[in-house]
């Protein structure tokens, strides 16, 4: 039990964690942006697994990583002009039609890959780039400065779109379309066009994160995410919508994930529990989420399309 | 002002020959507007115009399209037909911000500010920035408090609105609108939420708008502040103009009798109560408030068949709990409550109900009506499960439907249909629409609260007319209500709420309204 608590255990545990968490923050993210302006998508997982095996087939056929992540990201935004139509121009009922489009992406991604792919090869992974001198600091730099370019990207965009929602016209019309979209309208803002703009973002964002997990586990499967996008949309609500707590929760529960992992590898966890164990992020998040995010309100109008005059 | 013939020789009034206006092109030139809803002719060819330097009310009841009239030039609606000229140039308003760009401004009468902002960000809400995507908050900042300077508008620019009074809200109302260099500014019943300083100043602030070369609409059903503030007055009426008189030309009476198209000066007769059983008993009643506060502290009162008991004061002094307690809807503390001497207090509404009470809630939207029920549903709320209108538990329709449309008939409820959700009426059709389903289980004992609060001078009166008629049916009436005036002419005996306590009585024949008033201010004379 005490090889946990050795130097190489914790720091390859805590970099994984730091890895595993780059999905859940891609996807969480995006859904930040969607949710401040007034729409839940519940549909990330199904993007997200269709968003993988575009990424998978890509990478499969042309060995290239780079295209591999367009395509992530490129069907990602597809769907997001699907739940954008939906949820914005339709009107349509937002916890509905998001279980309707996770559904289609669980089952088409497995269609695909039944089809197109058929036995699973495994592809190349993204290697880890070190960071010039930071990467020398002793634990630190093993643990969050040799990663992956997309692990670096997600964290990145934590500050770029914290600064975009307090500091830009744009997010300053994102917030007044989640918290008052009448407002918003009769001052010359098209909510339409925001919220279309948020989906199309966050869509994006959890095809990079189906692009990110893929690139990871280096091989695709049926229900490759595991419900992994739903505990994004949890994570916007642990994060308090703001991407600094999304963050914060992403990275606590990547270390659930990492520290399971590693104590069912070092046997700490006995075999025939290991699926209990398994569960242990979802209850870690469900009972912090119970903790903390109920002293913050969501945004007023989250979930209710807009519709002009009283 | 009977005479029909003077009403049609106002109606021939031209703005344009009133001395005081030079401007040969209006600012603002509304021709023949009409707007249809689902079921409603909001507006019906309308003209409306509005002259550089004035202050133009538009006047009307609640339901008489001036919201709507006001909504088109904005371009939140689309008329049907008609046509807008703005300082004599056709224009197409498609949307706000064409408004906006047209140098019109609006102050919604449910305000348009986003509560989790500061006030800055709410001005700068939709602005070009001078930092091209990056906001410039404190370059608002400082044209706002200009703005602010310069018009006697005071706020603090970085408190987030939801942390301002509803005064405040207002004024940064305002400055959005100034800030847009809003050349034609319309008010939308903007007096509603204020008290009588806020009005004072708020009035002040629009006069010096008006001098200053602006055009304003000011709308509103009080015929007071209208003939106080305007400059000209366009009367609505069921989506109609009706006419258009200078402030000269206009007088209380004329203002009123345009606006419900008929004589109502006759005022509601006091004949003397006949005395009788004592219906309504409370003995020692004490209620907490929301806050846990003594909010009623041991009140007494006694209402007999056919007499109307009025209890005045100024709203919070434990009036809405001791209608809560009596009606069954708040846990009371102690005492006793006895309709025709059946003890009552405690119990759970329907009780209450069956023991012969009839309750008309302060809260009309929230406590009585359900708003996204139909108008049919609302009005069966309470008897929907007894006989004749339920049988083995399901609903026979027709038999209810027969009764809703006596009901709406009966109490001129204004509704497109039956199945129109109750939320789109206006404020004082909600109010019939309660009281028809209030009164139709012929109650012993009729407690209503704020009975025409926020309600247009027609439908008041034709509650006023109700409230007596059920008096003079052997009802025992007790109106609680903020409105002296109302108390005054309604009231066979008036009881003085103070503190949570009764602080005094009056007599409406006997007493004058400064001595009421003292009491309501907590006065007791020695
Ligand atoms: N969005 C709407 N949909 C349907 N009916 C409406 C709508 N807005 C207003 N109305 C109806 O149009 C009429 C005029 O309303 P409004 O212009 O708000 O009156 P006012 O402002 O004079 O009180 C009312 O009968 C109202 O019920
Ligand atoms: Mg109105």
């Amino acid at each position: 039990m005490a090889h946990f608590f050795t130097y190489a255990v914790l720091t390859s545990t805590v970099a994984a964690a730091i890895a595993l968490s780059s999905s859940f923050l891609f996807a969480a993210l995006g859904e930040t942006m969607g949710q401040r302006s007034g729409v839940i998508n519940l549909g990330v997982d199904g993007i997200m697994l269709l968003s993988a095996f575009a990424t998978y087939f890509t990478a499969l056929k042309t060995g290239d990583l780079l295209y591999a992540v367009l395509a992530g990201a490129g069907v990602g935004l597809v769907m997001g002009f699907v739940t954008a139509f939906i949820s914005v121009t339709l009107k349509a009922e937002q916890g509905i039609s998001g279980i309707g489009v996770y559904l289609f992406g669980l089952g088409l991604s497995d269609l695909l890959f039944l089809r197109l792919v058929g036995t699973p090869l495994p592809i190349s992974q993204l290697s880890p780039i070190g960071i010039p001198l930071l990467d020398r600091i002793p634990a630190v730099g093993a643990m969050f400065f040799r990663q992956t370019i997309l692990v670096y990207l997600a964290f990145l965009l934590v500050p770029v779109f914290t600064f975009v929602l307090n500091r830009t016209t744009y997010g300053l019309k994102i917030r007044a379309a989640g918290e008052n979209p009448s407002a918003a309208d009769t001052v010359g803002i098209s909510v339409a066009r925001i919220r279309w703009s948020t989906v199309l973002i966050g869509c994006t964002m959890a095809g990079l994160a189906g692009a990110a997990l893929l690139l990871y586990d280096g091989i695709f499967m049926e229900n490759l995410t595991q419900s992994e996008g739903f505990i994004a949309v949890a994570l916007v609500y642990f994060g308090a919508w703001r991407p600094l707590g999304v963050m914060g929760g992403s990275v606590l529960y990547g270390l659930a994930i990492a520290v399971v992992l590693s104590w069912k590898s070092l046997g700490i966890i006995p075999l025939s529990a290991s699926d209990l164990a398994a569960t242990a992020p979802a209850v870690i998040t469900v009972l912090t989420l119970l903790l903390v995010a109920r002293r913050f309100r969501q945004p007023a109008v989250l979930g209710k399309p807009y519709e002009r005059g009283d | 002002m009977t005479d029909p013939g003077a009403l049609s020789h106002l109606e021939e009034t031209d703005p344009r020959t009133l001395s005081h206006l030079e401007e040969a092109v209006p600012l603002l030139q509304m021709s023949a507007i009409t707007k249809r809803f689902p079921g409603v002719l909001a507006n019906d060819g309308v003209d409306f115009d509005v002259a550089a330097g004035e202050v133009h009310a538009l006047f009307g009841e609640n339901g008489a399209g001036k919201s709507t009239l006001m909504r088109v030039l904005y371009g939140l609606y689309r008329p049907d037909e008609g046509k807008i000229a703005i300082n004599g140039k056709a224009t197409e308003i498609s949307s706000p911000a064409a408004a906006i760009r047209q140098g019109i401004g609006m102050i919604h009468q449910h305000f348009m500010l986003v509560n989790t902002l500061t006030v800055v960000e709410n001005i700068a809400l939709g602005l070009k920035s001078s930092r091209g995507p990056l906001t410039d908050l404190r370059r608002v900042a400082k044209r706002v408090r200009e703005l602010a300077d310069s018009h006697g508008l005071k706020v603090s620019t970085d408190a987030l609105v939801w942390q301002l009074s509803v005064g405040e809200r207002q004024r940064v109302e305002i400055l959005k609108a100034l800030y847009r260099d809003a050349n034609i500014l319309v008010l939308d019943e903007p007096t509603a939420v204020l008290t009588p300083n806020e009005v004072d100043d708020l009035f002040r602030v629009l006069r010096q708008l008006a001098a200053a070369g602006r055009g304003l609409v000011f709308i509103s059903h009080k015929v007071n502040e209208v003939l106080e503030l305007s400059d000209r007055i366009t009367v609505l009426r069921a989506g109609r103009r009706v006419g258009t008189l200078s402030r000269e030309a206009a007088s209380r009476e004329s203002l009123v009798e345009m606006m419900v198209g008929h004589d109502i000066s006759a005022e509601i007769r006091q004949a003397p109560a006949a005395g009788g059983d004592k219906r309504l008993v409370l003995a020692g009643l004490t209620v907490r408030g929301d806050r846990g506060q003594e909010a009623v502290r041991g009140v007494d009162l006694t209402v007999e068949s056919g007499e109307i008991v009025g209890i005045a004061g100024v709203s919070g002094n434990g009036q809405r709990e001791l209608a809560e307690a009596i009606a069954g809807i708040r846990a009371p503390e102690g005492g006793s409550a006895l309709i025709d001497g059946k003890e009552v207090l405690g119990a759970p509404p329907d009780r209450v109900r069956a023991a012969g009470l009839a309750y008309v809630p302060e809260e009309r939207m929230r406590d009585g009506i359900v708003p996204d029920f139909s108008v049919a549903e609302n009005l069966m709320l309470v008897e929907s499960g007894r006989p004749p209108f339920s049988h083995l538990g399901f609903l026979r329709a027709r038999t209810i439907r027969r009764h809703c449309q006596k009901l709406v008939e009966e109490f001129a409820v204004k509704t497109p249909s039956l199945d129109t959700p109750a939320r789109n009426l206006s404020g004082g059709n909600i109010q019939k629409l309660i009281m028809a389903r209030e009164l139709s289980g012929r109650p012993r004992v009729l407690l209503v609260a704020q009975p025409t609060r926020g309600i247009d001078v027609g439908a008041a009166t034709y509650i006023h007319k109700r409230l007596v008629e059920q008096r003079d049916a052997g009802t025992a009436v007790l109106i609680i209500s903020e409105d002296l005036d109302e108390v005054m002419s309604l009231s066979d005996r008036i009881l003085v709420m103070f503190e949570g306590r009764v602080i005094g009585t009056a007599d409406p024949r006997t007493s004058t309204r400064e001595a009421v008033g003292l009491l309501m201010a907590g006065v007791v004379p020695s």
